[in-house]
């Protein structure tokens, strides 16, 4: 697979690492009085689906990037590459 | 009818008339007591032990596509009970045992043949955990052996021990281990539960479940809805997307693993040697090919098929030990989807949804489960409590952190 | 007897060279230019192999790569490869080869017998029996199985080519060098893009080699060589002959193999035997052709039966007939064009036999409309039997015969992302679907355009579509133009031995069982009956199976669909995928600093994921590794010794919320740490198990240093990333892998102060430089270091570190300056001794099932503040009363061993799993105590000191009574990390 870096272009996907659903951003609040079922959610739970999915990639052999990549599971198809701490941000995380 | 060499000569002797389908065709009945949604091996498995040690009656197997057609039918044969961990080496020995007498008990030759395990050990830390998992093992009261290089090298003379760059320091051995015929696995199965009256219905997709008040009634599907008083799940790679549609979420991503078989070779490999510093196992069929594999692909995939870089990652695994398969050539490259769960280890195990019953969460170590899986599956759908093999293979083990983590790599599906 | 079945003159072989080669040890000659099948055929030798289930006699059926029947054991000694198809290995001088797969000779090969038992043998039979006695299966029948089955042999010598790996971009990459190909790259190449042209033959242009038509004024073959010798001159043209394209991965990357040498005796100094491209390209146009495909009767596989079309490349390409006498039985119009050629050679036409009432005539040979309905020859053809339309019967004595049952689009490529082909009714042939993988056009016949104009006009127009080309597109030649006439036939009605799978020995009469029996899924019947899992993957054999199957079950042949096509397109080499990651060098070797060095003190190396360590440092006189570990050990505890610690993961840490930052990825705190301290970190993952330990050293309010395990550098910089970017994204820190940048060296021992006061520009006394500090520092009067005075072994101790290009003198300097106190180097054998003597955890023990509470080290984990892993650590099941808790180990009998991997087990009672209570993770000998220790993990361990078990390890056989004891066998109140 190539993957279209946001900054660098195309970079072969074998230089990357693959974490998993980009819903692991979405770390829960520790304080909360929910925080153990949320984080249980959070670590075990996936949605996994035939079709689109957003996951997180690390450019291992790279500028060492985490990237958000909305990946077809079905075809492979690559439709958008983010730079993690974008979407991070844009998903209200910050400190 | 009974298989036997005499009515295989009998049959020889007059032009093979005698032989019937080995499963029946049947439509589809508007309710049955027991729906198995998944026609692989586990399905199969488990409609066949309802139907012989649970006496269960009115069963259907439903499959989207042919039987078998899964993992299955798309696996690398391996057979084993060399765990580790008190949730899992009970049941795969018990499986075992299940393999052990399953071509007699189903009437079908799946070629079972106990050509042994062998699992290479590279540095002193590994041999520490493999001498600890041995331990586990005999403790279970499994066989396992811890081989001296000197040994392996007796029975893989053309192993390299010369030129490694990571030595061979010995390695742990499950003789009972082996291979089976894998697609005749599903056909035995299958064969044996159509026999005892269950319905093998194929070319029947399962697209919603029925659920009133917390009661699943039945399956919607490309045939209509079949009413059912319990619905057992066993889809594998495709357990998120069947649970999707009683919106559950899993603790399960689906990843493909790919496999390879190398052309028919006169026979080079007594066993199945796994390589324990690359991605690379490899034995060798009946009919001569090598049937190797390695690493899961890593990305999330329904697609059956991979990538080069794990083709090559396996294939330099593979010349890293045996630089003699340089010359035989690959013929086919496949790819199937695993269902990777969260600690390595299965489910069997009610849904919170009443008469909605899910196995699932194999990763690529499905196969040589299958006759346990679908034992235990029978008896939790029979009798509503969790065989003693499988008592751990809760889903709520993750929420109490009661993980089963043989390889220790923690909620990262694609690490197990 | 010489080449008595070598044409007169015409073909692209050039006689004026003359190879010699063997085949089963017989001599024969043929020309540059040849095939090894070619050249056999042309000395009159047409059987070359047997099959797999019948070890019936068998010839080439193909002149290409779909070859099911020729294929020989080729060269000899290490370089044997199995399997190898005469009918595309190119000849050379002393090429040495050998049938297989046979019991005797290839004449009279034993195995035979088989085909006598046929009757018995058919698909599946062996699902139905061999079942009693159970143990019979691994004892007789399967090992008789085996042998029987496989074809060719390895020699089991190490493969002693190289291969090797290479990478390739291009605009448009052109699978097939036929006229589509050619046309198609011809119009990219004059455009100006990047153009890569591969071909799995040794001569490009496809079946204009093997046509006598021409094209414009030359023939098809000159033609070829015209274009290719523009296209090798274009600089934006890569002609690739020898490459078979194998597989199309995703987002249009190729795999591609290049047969470097293959056609030489040996490769030549420094070449590889083949290369594996992947090719990375924008689009692609497949130019596969077609492949032939035969027709199934009464003994239709016998040496001397073929595909038309490959009779017809023999006489055309190779200037070779099969045997002088030729019958062809055809469906279509291309089984006449066969019969023309050879006749127009000189070849005798036995007779056309044609299923159509409609046949072109023709007036130099007989047509004739009926079916071949059997053959006679034992390892050869004799004999055609015809049936007449009329019903008559009549004999053709022959020695070859050619059959056309039409031509199949060669498709694979299309369909390895998952697209399934599309029937096309005039071609009774699968073509290309829509579903196609991204940037790939289809032209030529692997489209079914088969005529030689449609081919070169849709090679154009899919170069020109793919790159959306507004240029002029090259004149194209006149070319035939005919159109295909085809009458589907796949099989003589009645017929029951009638091969479908050469290769395999699936006959029709095991198609029409395996539907009888309910494998009617096209995969069912593939599995059952084993058609089309040969080395060809059904190219020769599929196609005639699912008639039969469509007719069997009343469908159509594309309701009964295709099997999937996967990768690799023809059978291809592991070793080139495997490349040059062989032996040595299969995972580089990461070099300590002091590598050079530990070399010359003969230090026994062992590999730690891919770093190369220092193990021990043997000395004259010592025998075994234990003296040697022994002595570094008391030499360390007694004075001083010296251990490169380079390869644990170190992490730079900077920006004003580093502290913050280091708070979250350790389950302890870090805020209040003081400049100049190092501190203990131990990592959870988010589940709340123990990830990896080491330090956090604070440098400067907003810069700490970071260590990891060895094994874990890669990992646990990650997930610091991970945390950086992914969660806190607005946290002022950056982070940077430093484990490279510098060399690190452990000093230990009573006597490690003075040694390093020797070096370091500093006061490092006790009070100015005390236990858990750390410093930027000079060494050697003016060389920047850092400076941690951290632990690993209990003793008084430090970590230096210099930019690695000091490393080596750095080791150099502190065994200089450590002389006078018998400084002692000390690898990875002592340190871990030393580490389990102190009860330090090391991977054995952070094994990624642990907890901190499994570690003793429960209390670290701070509830007051957000860490990774905190909350899921507090999970019940993590928490239980009874949970493991690290101990020490010790034998009752100080000269028995506590063997990791060994179970601990109550003094009485059963030794089984249900009582099975903890295990040794890690295991020594204590030069100290003067007896073996271990660590481990006991239920309730840390209430249990003191109390005595049995250590059980059935594996190696080992039982020994052990006394529960502090994992801190030395130094427990730690007066000596302070001294």
């Amino acid at each position: 697979m190539i993957i279209e870096h946001p900054l660098l272009g195309p970079r072969d996907a074998a230089e990357f690492t693959y974490l998993g659903d980009a819903r692991l951003i979405d770390r829960p609040d520790w304080q909360s009085e929910t925080a153990a079922k949320d984080f249980f959610e959070y670590g075990y739970l996936r949605d996994n689906p035939a079709g689109w999915h957003q996951e997180l990639w690390f450019h291992e052999a790279g500028d060492r990037s985490w990237l958000v990549i909305t990946r077809n599971t079905i075809t492979h198809e690559i439709s958008k590459v983010e730079l993690a701490r974008d979407v991070a941000r844009s998903r209200g995380r910050s400190k | 009818m009974r298989y036997s060499g005499f009515k295989v000569l009998k049959e020889a002797l007059t032009g093979h008339k005698g032989w019937t389908p080995a499963w029946r065709d049947p439509e589809p009945q508007a309710h049955y007591d027991i729906v198995i949604i998944g026609g692989g091996g586990h399905g199969l498995a488990t409609a066949y032990y309802l139907a012989k040690e649970f006496q269960q009656k009115r069963i259907a197997v439903l499959e989207k596509g042919w039987i078998g057609g899964g993992n299955v039918g798309r696996n690398t044969t391996i057979i084993r009970s060399n765990y580790l961990l008190d949730g899992n080496e009970p049941f795969y020995e018990f499986s075992l045992k299940l393999w052990e007498g399953l071509e007699q008990d189903f009437n079908y030759n799946a070629m079972i043949s106990q050509r042994g395990i062998l699992n290479l050990i590279h540095s002193d830390a590994q041999r520490d955990a493999f001498v600890r998992r041995g331990n586990a093992m005999l403790l279970n009261g499994a066989d396992a052996e811890l081989l001296t290089t000197a040994q392996i090298k007796e029975r893989y003379p053309f192993l390299n021990t010369e030129d490694a760059r990571f030595p061979i320091k010995g390695g742990l051995a499950q003789h009972r281990g082996g291979t089976v015929r894998h697609d005749a696995v599903a056909w035995g199965y299958a064969r044996g539960a159509d026999s005892r009256g269950v319905d093998i219905i194929q070319n029947c997709e399962v697209t919603g479940f029925r659920i009133e008040n917390g009661k699943c009634l039945g399956v919607e599907t490309s045939r209509g809805f079949i009413g059912a008083g319990k619905v057992g799940c066993a889809v594998a790679g495709s357990s998120g997307r069947l649970m999707a549609k009683a919106e559950m979420r899993l603790p399960i991503e689906s990843h493909v693993l790919q496999a390879f078989v190398s052309e028919g070779l006169k026979p080079v490999l007594p066993g199945v040697i796994t390589f324990g510093a690359g991605h690379f196992y490899c034995s060798q069929s009946d009919k001569g090919g090598l049937v190797f594999g390695g690493d899961i692909d890593g990305y999330n995939s329904y697609a059956q098929r991979g990538n080069l870089p794990v083709v090559e990652d396996v294939c330099e695994g593979g010349m890293a030990i045996f630089p003699a398969f340089g010359r035989a050539r690959l013929l086919r490259m496949w790819g199937g989807i695993m269902d990777m769960s969260m600690d390595g280890s299965p489910i069997i195990d009610k849904t919170h949804i009443d008469g909605l019953y899910f196995n699932g969460g194999w990763c690529y170590g499905g196969f040589k489960a299958t006759p346990a899986s679908g034992f235990c599956f029978a008896h939790l759908l029979a009798r509503d409590t969790p065989h003693p093999t499988a008592t751990a293979y809760r889903f709520d083990r993750f929420e109490k952190g009661l993980m089963i983590d043989e390889k220790g790599m923690g909620n990262q599906p694609n690490l197990h | 007897m010489t080449q008595k079945n070598r044409i007169e003159s015409g073909g692209q072989i050039d006689r004026s060279q003359t190879h010699s080669f063997t085949f089963d040890g017989k001599s024969y000659q043929g020309h540059p230019g040849d095939t090894l099948a070619s050249a056999l055929l042309a000395n009159g030798v047409r059987l070359m192999g047997r099959s797999f289930k019948y070890h019936r006699p068998r010839g080439p059926l193909t002149a290409g790569s779909e070859e099911p029947n020729a294929l020989v054991e080729l060269r000899d000694g290490a370089r044997q490869e199995p399997n190898t198809r005469a009918t595309t290995t190119e000849l050379f001088d002393g090429l040495v080869a050998k049938s297989q797969n046979r019991l005797g000779s290839l004449k009279f090969d034993l195995l035979s017998i088989n085909d006598r038992l046929s009757n018995f043998l058919t698909a599946g039979f062996y699902y139905k029996t061999f079942m009693w006695p159970a143990a019979f299966w691994e004892k007789l029948y399967e090992p008789v199985i085996r042998h029987a089955a496989g074809l060719g042999s390895l020699s089991l010598k190490d493969d002693p080519d190289v291969y090797d790996k290479g990478f390739l971009h291009c605009d448009l990459l052109i699978i097939g060098a036929g006229p589509a190909g050619l046309a198609a790259a011809l119009t990219a190449g004059r455009a100006g893009c990047d153009v890569i042209l591969a071909d799995e033959d040794f001569r490009m242009g496809g079946r204009l080699n093997s046509e006598t038509f021409s094209l414009g004024d030359a023939s098809g073959a000159d033609w070829a060589k015209a274009v290719v010798a523009e296209l090798e001159s274009l600089p934006n043209v890569r002609v690739m002959a020898r490459t078979t394209v194998i597989g199309a991965f995703d987002h249009g990357i190729y795999g591609a193999v290049e047969r470097v040498s293959d056609h030489m005796h040996t490769p030549d100094t420094g070449k590889p035997r083949q290369i594996l491209w992947r090719i990375y390209t924008k689009r692609t146009v497949l130019a596969a052709g077609a492949t032939e495909r035969p027709i199934a009767f009464e003994n239709n596989d016998r040496p001397g039966i073929m595909l038309a079309s490959a009779l017809r490349s023999y006489a055309n390409r190779f200037s070779v007939t099969a045997d002088n006498c030729v019958a062809i039985f055809t469906n279509n119009d291309d089984g006449h064009r066969t019969a023309a050629d050879l006749h127009a050679k000189g070849i005798k036409i036995a007779a056309v036999v044609d299923v159509r009432s409609d046949a072109p005539r023709n007036y130099d040979y007989e047509v004739l409309e009926g079916q071949v309905v059997d053959t006679k020859g034992r390892l050869g053809l004799t004999f055609a039997e015809v049936k007449l339309a009329n019903g008559t019967m009549r004999t053709l004595e022959c020695g070859a015969l050619g059959l056309s049952g039409g031509w199949n689009p060669n498709v694979h490529l299309t369909c390895h992302q998952r697209g399934r082909p599309i029937w096309n009714e005039a071609l009774s042939a699968f073509v290309p679907g829509d579903h196609l993988p991204a940037g790939m056009t289809v032209a030529g016949a692997a489209s079914g355009e088969m005529s030689t104009a449609g081919a070169l006009q849709s090679g154009v127009q899919a170069a020109q579509d793919a790159l959306d080309l507004n240029d002029e597109a090259p004149a194209l030649p006149q070319a035939e133009d005919a159109p295909v006439n085809l009458k589907p036939f796949w099989y003589v009605e009645g017929c029951s031995r009638a091969w479908l799978d050469q290769q395999n020995d699936v006959t029709v009469k095991d198609v029409k069982l395996s539907h009888q029996e309910g494998f009617r899924s096209v995969e069912h019947l593939k599995r059952y009956t084993t058609l089309g899992m040969a080395t060809d993957q059904g190219k020769t054999s599929n196609m005639g199976g699912l008639a039969i199957m469509a007719e069997l079950a009343g469908k159509t042949i594309p309701e009964v669909g295709t099997t999937i096509f996967r990768p690799p397109y023809t059978p291809t080499a592991i070793g080139v995928f495997g490349g040059r990651h062989r032996g040595q060098d299969f995972h580089p070797k990461r070099l300590t600093p002091s590598h050079r060095w530990a070399e010359e003190q003969g230090a026994v190396f062992v590999e730690v994921g891919n770093w190369m360590r220092a193990q021990w440092f043997p000395r004259a006189g010592e025998t075994t590794w234990r003296e040697s570990v022994d002595r570094e050990v008391l030499a360390t505890r007694g004075s001083v010794g010296v251990c490169d610690v380079t390869t644990l993961g170190k992490v730079d840490v900077q920006g004003t919320d580093a502290a913050e930052f280091l708070n979250k990825i350790y389950c302890n705190g870090f805020a209040k740490l003081d400049v100049g301290k190092t501190r203990y970190g131990l990592m959870l993952r988010e589940d709340g198990i123990a990830k990896d330990d080491g330090t956090a050293a604070r440098l400067a309010e907003d810069h700490f240093v970071v260590t990891t395990t060895t094994a874990n550098a890669l990992p646990v910089y990650r997930h610091m990333e991970f945390v950086r970017q992914c969660l806190f994204p607005d946290m002022d820190v950056q982070l940077i892998s430093t484990t490279e940048a510098w060399a690190q060296y452990a000093v230990a021992g009573p006597n490690s102060r003075k040694v390093l006061e020797k070096i370091v520009d500093q006061d490092i006394s006790n009070e100015a430089f005390p236990f858990m500090a750390c410093a930027n520092i000079t060494v050697c009067g003016g060389l920047r270091a850092r400076l941690f005075r951290i632990s690993f072994s209990g003793e008084l101790a430090y970590e230096i570190a210099v930019p690695t290009a000091y490393g080596d003198a750095l080791i150099r300097k502190i065994m200089e300056a450590g002389a006078e106190y018998d400084i002692t180097p000390y690898g990875t054998e002592a340190l871990g001794v030393m580490r389990i003597e102190k009860g330090h955890a090391a991977g054995n023990e952070l094994n990624g099932t642990t907890t901190a509470q499994n570690l003793g080290m429960g209390r670290m984990v701070s509830k007051k503040k957000d860490s990774i892993g905190s909350i899921l650590s507090e999970r019940e099941g993590l928490n239980r009363d009874d949970d493991l808790r690290q101990v020490g180990i010790k034998p009752v009998d100080a000269g028995a061993s506590v063997p990791a991997g060994a179970h601990l087990m109550s003094l009485t009672g059963p030794i089984d799993a249900t009582h099975d209570q903890g295990y040794v993770t890690s295991a020594c000998y204590s030069p100290c105590l003067g007896h073996a220790i271990a660590l481990g993990f006991l239920k309730d361990g840390s209430q249990r000191l003191g109390e005595r078990m049995r250590l059980v390890s059935p594996l190696t056989k080992v039982e020994t009574e052990v006394e529960i004891v502090s994992p801190h066998f030395i130094d427990p109140e730690g007066g000596r990390l302070r001294a």
